[in-house]
């Protein structure tokens, strides 16, 4: 197990170096930081030296190895927009994104595993019917779409839930939490439902056709010869061996949530890190961006990780090859 | 008559299909004893298999038990609904099936497994199910029981995941043991230990078998009486001894004339010319009159039964000159 990880975690430090080298040229290619960062009047002597205190002359190397030693440490530089640490920036507007993103993977796990497994044992009722056809619409509609159906039917119409920002929070330390007010959390309604709906779809189908894969294995066949209850053996013996590709969806989906709620953030102007990324595109805030790019991947890259970690807790077969390899 | 373990009449399976109606097995009658070991042989499709399954209450849908009656020590258990088939299924009627590698859920310990099924058909609580979970790992020959409990299906082999599959059969002391192919999937050397294992234990306990299998050689060695089916019907029933040395059916006869056998020397192999006939293309009369050499017009015309008393072959042949 201990090889294992060590084997996860030196590939996935491998990762985050790529994404280094690529956020570095992006900050250092696109546009000259120099141009960006003095004022109108500055005269070549004050280019010049800037150039030199910044570090610009040096090679390529070792500026490289300059960013990728200050990203490690939290460091992305100051944005060019509001001449503010970005870390601090990001530290701001992280809980927000990441509020939204659990509360809507809970949703869709909630949600979508039961239907998708209702959909498999109950093949031909009603119920099965309706979860089918409105997963269809699930899918198909754009989450923006979902957002603003949303609003209007429970902002304006009945007036039950707000449409827009992040209600009251509560800092634990840097961490600014709206779970735990109440207007803080009827402000995350909405937004979650809106960024789960595909989310819920997507795992509803999944689990429905691994169900249906599972129903027909020999072991089914035998539990029930043992004669386990029906119900014991769909959502115990069979859905056990249906959840590893919905936690592998589920992973990989968090980190497109997390990428992608800045959708979802602007039609609900939630003030997360979708929101900064694309005031920080509209200002050509380029530390911005290059730290939203090193971030979101570093979460993609641990939430690989953590997945594969997952797995080999999950399915014993898999556990079993490092135990072996370790004597 | 009171030993009567599973009494089967004049059951009949059918699949609805698209094309009309398949009958898979076909007004079968027969009847296990308690400790006694019944053999099923017959070809695949021959309708074997199903029989076992439809005294588990385990047909795929659309497949349906259309007539005839099952009981099980005196009750009747065709007509039972999912529920109560549940708590006859491995309290009273055990079932081993095929292939031991997939028979067993991968991502549950053994121990668990039996704990479960133990639980489910006894009041022992979780340590004293536990306790009784090793006794039957060490009855069915698992060597140190006290790691092997909490092991995965995939940690043992294919031989010690059918032990495994066979204490789960036992784990309620059930009257009957279904055992679907239960060495088909093992390797020749193994396949006699567990033979031998399913036997001793079943004596021990007095457990009836219905042990289904292709493999005359198992049979032979391992049960009392044998059924031999053929395109969904008895062709004939008897003692082990009976059928593999006197076969009365030509079906029969053919079956025992292509097992290769390592003592005689045999220039070639018989063989029963053609193939068994597929379910929707079953002759009038006989099931076997195409591939008969001893055809005559009565088995064009009429299907012969087995009489009453459940023992001979399905056959005109019997008496002389009654082919004609």
């Amino acid at each position: 197990m201990i090889a294992f990880l060590l084997k996860r975690t030196a590939n996935a430090a491998f990762v985050m170096l790529a994404v280094a080298l690529l956020a570095f040229v992006i900050f250092r290619f696109f546009g000259d930081p120099v141009e960006m960062m003095v004022n109108e009047q500055a005269t070549l002597q004050d280019r010049v030296e800037l150039r030199e205190r910044l570090g610009l002359n040096d090679s390529f190397v070792v500026q490289y190895t300059r960013f990728v030693t200050n990203a490690v440490q939290g460091d992305f530089g100051i944005s060019y927009r509001n001449q503010q640490d970005v870390m601090v920036l990001i530290k701001d507007r992280f809980p927000a994104t990441f509020e939204l993103v659990l509360v809507a993977t809970v949703i869709s796990l909630v949600v979508g595993i039961p239907a998708g497994v209702i959909t498999a044992v109950y093949r031909d009722s009603r119920l099965a019917n309706i979860l089918q056809l409105s997963s269809i619409v699930g899918v198909s509609l754009p989450s923006f779409v979902v957002g603003i159906l949303l609003i209007l039917a429970f902002s304006v119409s009945l007036g039950w839930l707000p449409a827009f920002g992040r209600g009251e929070t509560v800092d634990i330390g840097w961490w600014s939490s709206g779970l735990l007010t109440p207007s803080g959390r009827a402000a995350l309604i909405l937004p979650a439902i809106s960024l789960s709906t595909f989310q819920v779809t997507l795992v509803m189908r999944l689990v429905r056709a691994e169900m249906l894969e599972t129903l027909r294995a020999d072991y089914i066949k035998f539990a029930r010869a043992r004669g386990v209850p029906t119900a014991r053996v769909q959502w115990r013996h069979a859905l056990r061996n249906c959840l590893m590709p919905v936690i592998t969806l589920t992973g990989m989906q968090i980190g497109n949530l997390i990428a992608f709620a800045l959708v979802t953030e602007t039609v609900f102007q939630w003030p997360g890190m979708g929101m900064l990324f694309i005031q920080a595109v509209t200002f050509v805030d380029i530390p911005v961006m290059a730290a939203y790019l090193m971030i979101v991947s570093f979460i993609f890259v641990v939430l690989n990780t953590l997945v594969d970690i997952t797995y080999a807790w999950v399915d014993p077969r898999l556990r079993d090859d490092t135990a072996r390899a370790n004597g | 008559m009171s030993d009567v373990v599973l009494d089967v009449q004049n059951l009949r399976v059918e699949f609805p299909t698209r094309k009309g109606i398949l009958t898979a097995v076909d007004d079968i009658s027969l009847q296990i004893r308690q400790g006694e070991i019944l053999g099923m042989v017959g070809e695949s499709g021959a309708g074997k298999s199903m029989t076992g399954m439809s005294i588990l209450g385990l047909l795929e849908p659309p497949g349906r038990i259309a007539a005839g009656t099952i009981h099980l020590s005196g009750d009747r258990i065709d007509d039972l609904d999912d529920t109560a088939m549940q708590s006859i299924r491995g309290r009273r009627i055990g079932a081993i099936f095929q292939d031991p590698l997939t028979s067993l859920n991968p991502l549950f310990r053994v121990g668990d497994q039996l704990v479960e099924t133990i639980r489910l058909h006894t009041d022992l609580d979780k340590s004293a199910a536990r306790e009784r979970a090793k006794d039957l790992m060490r009855e069915v020959g698992i060597p140190a029981v006290e790691e092997r409990i909490d092991n995965y299906p995939h940690q043992f082999s294919g031989g010690m995941r059918q032990r495994i599959v066979i204490a789960l059969a036992l784990c309620a002391e059930p009257e009957l043991i279904v055992a679907d192919e239960p060495t088909t999937a093992l390797d020749v050397s193994i396949q006699a230990q567990i033979t031998a294992l399913l036997k001793r234990l079943c004596r021990e306990r007095g457990t009836a078998v219905m042990l289904v299998t292709h493999d005359m050689g198992v049979i032979a060695e391992t049960a009392d009486r044998v059924a031999v089916m053929y395109a969904g019907r008895l062709a004939e029933v008897g003692t082990v001894d009976d059928v593999v040395r006197r076969p009365k059916h030509p079906y029969t006869s053919g079956l025992m004339g292509s097992i290769p056998s390592l003592r005689k020397d045999v220039a070639e192999l018989q063989m029963i010319p053609g193939s068994m006939p597929r379910l929707n293309a079953i002759p009038p009369g006989c099931a076997f009159n195409p591939r008969c050499g001893h055809a005559g017009p009565r088995c064009h015309r009429d299907i012969p039964r087995i009489d009453s008393t459940h023992t001979g072959a399905a056959c005109w042949l019997g008496t002389k000159g009654e082919v004609a």
